[in-house]
């Protein structure tokens, strides 16, 4: 997204994930206009440096389910960011919390669904 | 009254058999499978293993017909979002969850979990309880009635020692509900005069703090006078 020319900002608790980033690209991230902040989502004093307040859009995809939907539901309900989507893994979970309106992707879901339609795409034993 | 314990870590463990003794009915959900074998060892059936935070794992656990959930594990987020699942999927009447790290508190506040319990805070305030120095210990904070009840202790250069309650000109929304003296209580009339070593109790409405540490603290430039 940063090469469409959005402003894209990271925030995250390990500062040498800012390497990850870098990797393929021939400037270093913030000479391409991105930004990079280490903390963890639930303080606030990081969400605020990693500039949540101007924010158009905020993804939650930290390794731990709970995290993104607590973090997501501080960046809709407190900061009001008007596009929030998590990452949740747990099936049921990011069901229910879509009911409650918010917007999560679930990669397990995904998985599930491209499983079982490569499973269907193959022919039965027997079948030439 | 049956009771559903999240996190069976030294919190979950005593509760659980506090709750007991009190022939309460009561499951305790524990995700490690280590501690859970501790634990079953003592509270038998009364614990199950696996992830509360995993919608089957509560509904295993009879979450449907739950008087009571209570989150106590170390996790922050876990506790925020077991009491939201409970009250707002499984519409459970009463949740607690404890807070591990104060400054989650704000967090545990927006999505409506309440009430929840600190320790650092409940050591902050017995600290104030047995630190003088603060002169003032908040007794009761009743966020919702938007009211408050607060102790302070007349030291010797406290500027209403001595001095007729009915004369003192207690802030608006402040009211001076007990004296204790010598281990006893009463409440004051118009005519009480106060004593140093008097403990006072008033009920104020939340930040009038500072009138009444202003009135009944010590006369300017009395300072920490031996006398």
């Amino acid at each position: 997204m940063l090469s469409e020319g959005h402003e894209v900002s990271c925030l995250d608790e390990d500062p040498e994930s800012h390497a990850r980033l870098e990797v393929g690209l021939d400037k270093g991230w913030e000479d391409l206009g991105g930004r990079f902040t280490v903390g963890t989502g639930l303080e606030t004093d990081a969400l605020l440096a990693a500039g949540i307040e101007g924010a158009d859009a905020f993804i939650a995809a930290t390794n731990g389910d709970n995290t993104n939907i607590v973090i997501a539901q501080i960046a809709q309900r407190r900061y009001e960011v008007p596009t929030v989507i998590a990452r949740i893994l747990d099936p049921l979970r990011a069901e229910w919390y879509r009911h409650q309106g918010l917007h999560t992707i679930c990669p397990t879901r995904v998985a599930i669904d491209m499983l079982e339609s490569a499973v269907r795409e193959g022919a039965p034993r027997g079948v030439a | 009254m049956y009771i559903i314990v999240v996190g069976a870590g030294k919190v979950g463990w005593n509760l659980a058999r506090e709750l007991l003794d009190k022939s309460h009915e009561v499951t305790v959900i524990e995700s490690n499978r280590r501690r859970y074998l501790t634990v079953e060892q003592e509270l038998e059936h009364n614990v199950t293993y696996g992830d509360a935070s995993e919608l089957w794992v509560l509904e295993r656990a009879g979450i449907q017909r739950a008087d009571m959930v209570i989150a106590v594990t170390g996790d922050d987020e876990d506790n925020m979002l077991i009491c939201q699942v409970a009250r707002e999927k499984y519409e459970v009447e009463r949740i607690i969850a404890r807070i591990n790290n104060p400054r989650n508190r704000p967090h545990f506040d927006l999505l409506g979990i309440k009430p929840s319990v600190s320790a650092t805070d409940l050591i902050l305030r017995l600290l104030e309880h047995e630190v003088p120095e603060y002169g003032l210990v908040h007794l009761l904070n009743l966020q919702e009635e938007q009211l408050e009840i607060i102790e302070m202790l007349l030291g010797k250069d406290s500027r209403v020692t001595g001095r007729r309650v009915g004369d003192l000109s207690m802030p608006e929304g402040s009211l001076l509900i007990s004296v204790l003296r010598e281990g006893k209580g009463f409440v004051p009339n118009a005519d009480t005069v106060l004593e140093v070593g008097d403990e006072v109790l008033a009920v104020l409405d939340p930040g009038r703090e500072d009138d009444l540490k202003e009135l009944f603290g010590p006369a300017a430039g009395g300072g920490n006078g031996t006398g």
